[in-house]
């Protein structure tokens, strides 16, 4: 026996994947339960993907948080990648700690706290609580994210590539779209992922910055769940993580080839 | 049609008084906060010349190169290139290109896309692209990795697309940043050889940067030994070997055996100097020195001859020990050990394959030299 399977091993193993993915599972199987009861199996039955389709709540709310998720994460990754740029750009300015400080304290701020000012400050200014006021809500919680994945990248980009452009003849605006932008890009397509994947499952800032008529799928949801969970909402859970799993194995499936075909280049560079 | 070699010999605007200038630093300080990277500094360059700036690392050569490409302007000072003043003028409108260090390929682009970039940025016809681009892939050997992407290639090939980029738009002054930093020895020695040739071939003008004084020494037509952002002395390799203007200089380049003394006696370039100790040097070249000076005598390992015996009729003769022999193949360098604890290195050419006069650890060996191998510095 491989001495590295030792008992105490698959003890460990079984009871931390059990921990991790036991409620998943189990929302999972329930879904397709023909029953009603949610804690009763009932036989195998698909039905409440067909009725899930037909609940026209649940599909609302889904679309509202896809155009939430896309139109924040999309003005969320301009805004951090700029102040990514300024942070690791801009190095000589007064003030620069307590500004990169700034940008990057809404990651741990309580959500609560984020929800809660901005509610004050969208009855303050007089902003009707909808569509609008999750979006802006979303950018702020979002945009720090994106500016962290950016300046991660940022730090070891090699400023020479710029020069180089502008020494080839490139003025500053052609150099960024044309050199740093596109060497970047793979940052900033991530930052998008997170901050998507963030407005997607936000349920707490939602909550506060909503209004009427701007459900989103979290607070659908959750307010259903409130009422006595259906098997209605397995469903939409389980495809909801169908839909993220299959996007993250495509991502690191695409990203590991790369990687492979990088080395394999180099390989085949070095040996002349 | 000429030579290139016959050029290259033929080639000394320098010594010309009505040369025209082609890059002029004129009086040029920069400042990095409190810290002065370049000093004062004057330094004029002369069209299609091979130059080279040599120095330690933050001796302020690299800036130097980056204020002639526009990345930093000068704090005081003015820079002229062909009698025009690049104050104020950005990187990206200056008729210079520069080749760097990193070689900093585009990652996301081709080879060809690469080298095409600056031409793109001239609003040059396709066509006219695709012709010039063929043209330098074939000057660097690389056409058939025109399509490749710069981690697809040795580090070798990198370089020459790095230099095919540079001179693509036929700059009127090619900057050279550490150009050969990053190749392993036999490859870099292959590329000096290289450089030179297309340098003579395109006509250009190349003002390099680098700390290997054996680079600069191959390369350049002449050099500038910058020390703390000034320069020590401007001048061909073999002056600069031959004839160093001061300690820095001929210690900074090659090896060398330095006396501290006083001109005892000068007349007309000759002089003898009294080195302490009961040792004392005759010289021809003491130039002007006074006497009572305190100069140093500067000379060079490979003008030093060491022997078993005093050789007779030897103007200076030294005595002492050896006690270090490094057999390098084509040379061996010696260590000789003098009776008043001074160390003198001297090397001899094993031109034949077994010495006759075979010296051995703590042999008792004779140091000698002509009174006109060594140079007087009063600096």
């Amino acid at each position: 026996m491989n001495p590295t399977w030792s008992r105490f091993n698959i003890t460990s193993i079984v009871l931390g994947f059990a921990f991790l993915y036991l409620p998943i599972v189990l929302l999972v199987v329930f879904s397709f339960n023909e029953s009603k009861l949610v804690t009763v199996w009932g036989g195998f039955s698909t039905k409440w993907y067909v009725a899930l389709f037909h609940n026209q709540g649940l599909m609302d709310a889904t679309w509202v948080t896809a155009r939430v998720a896309v139109i924040s994460a999309t003005v969320a990754t301009v805004l951090g990648t700029l102040a990514a740029l300024t942070l690791t750009r801009y190095t000589r300015f007064k003030g620069r700690m307590l500004f990169s400080g700034m940008v990057f304290a809404p990651l741990v701020m309580p959500e609560v706290i984020t929800g809660l000012s901005l509610l004050l400050l969208f009855v303050a200014v007089g902003l009707d609580r909808g569509f609008l006021t999750v979006t802006l809500a979303h950018i702020t919680l979002t945009m720090c994210f994106v500016a962290v994945v950016v300046q991660s990248r940022l730090v070891t980009f090699d400023r020479s590539l710029e020069e180089a452009a502008m020494d080839l003849g490139a003025p500053p605006v052609k150099t960024f779209f044309q050199i740093t932008l596109p060497v970047i890009m793979p940052a900033i397509v991530s930052g998008w992922m997170l901050a998507f994947t963030l407005s997607l499952d936000d349920l707490v800032i939602a909550s506060f910055t909503s209004g009427p008529g701007a459900t989103t799928l979290p607070m659908k949801i959750y307010s259903q769940v409130r009422l006595g969970v259906t098997p209605e909402i397995n469903a939409a859970c389980t495809i909801l993580i169908a839909v993220v799993a299959v996007g993250v194995i495509i991502a690191s499936l695409a990203n590991k080839r790369r990687e492979v075909q990088r080395q394999r280049d180099e390989q085949a560079a070095q040996r002349g | 049609m000429k030579s290139l070699g016959s050029i290259r010999r033929d080639f000394a605007p320098w010594n010309d008084p009505n040369a025209k200038p082609y890059i002029q630093f004129d009086k040029v300080t920069k400042k990095f906060g409190d810290f002065t990277a370049v000093n004062n500094l004057s330094l004029t360059i002369f069209e299609r010349e091979f130059f080279a700036l040599l120095g330690a690392s933050g001796c302020g050569k690299s800036t130097l190169l980056r204020m002639l490409a526009g990345f930093e302007e000068p704090t005081a000072g003015r820079i002229l290139l062909d009698g025009q003043d690049l104050r104020g003028i950005p990187p990206y409108r200056r008729p210079v290109n520069m080749m760097f260090q990193s070689y900093a390929l585009f990652p996301h682009m081709t080879v060809e896309n690469n080298i095409a970039f600056g031409l793109k940025q001239d609003g040059m016809p396709k066509p006219e692209i695709a012709a010039r681009v063929g043209e330098m892939l074939k000057l660097v050997k690389l056409e058939q990795f025109a399509k490749r992407k710069p981690h697809q290639l040795s580090g070798g090939q990198r370089q020459r697309v790095a230099l095919a980029r540079s001179v693509a738009k036929r700059p009127k002054v090619l900057l050279l940043d550490e150009p050969l930093g990053a190749l392993d020895k036999k490859l870099r020695e292959e590329t000096q050889f290289e450089l030179m040739d297309l340098q003579q071939s395109l006509g250009l003008t190349f003002v390099v940067v680098t700390h290997d004084q054996e680079e600069a020494m191959t390369m350049a037509d002449r050099i500038a030994i910058i020390d703390k952002g000034e320069v020590m002395q401007v001048a061909t390799p073999a002056e600069v070997y031959e004839a160093p203007g001061s300690r820095f200089v001929a210690g900074f380049v090659g090896n060398v055996n330095m006396f501290e003394g006083k001109i005892a006696r000068g007349e007309a370039g000759a002089a003898s100097i009294d080195a302490g100790n009961g040792i004392t040097i005759r010289t021809e070249n003491a130039g002007d020195a006074a006497t009572g000076a305190a100069v140093a005598f500067a000379i060079r390992p490979e003008k030093i001859k060491i022997s078993s015996k005093k050789p007779a009729g030897a103007v200076n003769a030294i005595e002492g020990e050896v006690y270090d022999i490094a057999y390098l193949g084509d040379m061996t360098v010696y260590h000789v050990r003098l009776d008043d604890g001074h160390v003198v290195r001297a090397s001899t050419m094993n031109a034949a394959r077994i010495t006759e006069d075979p010296l051995s650890w703590n042999d008792r060996a004779w140091v000698s030299f002509r009174p006109d191998a060594g140079v007087v510095l009063t600096r």
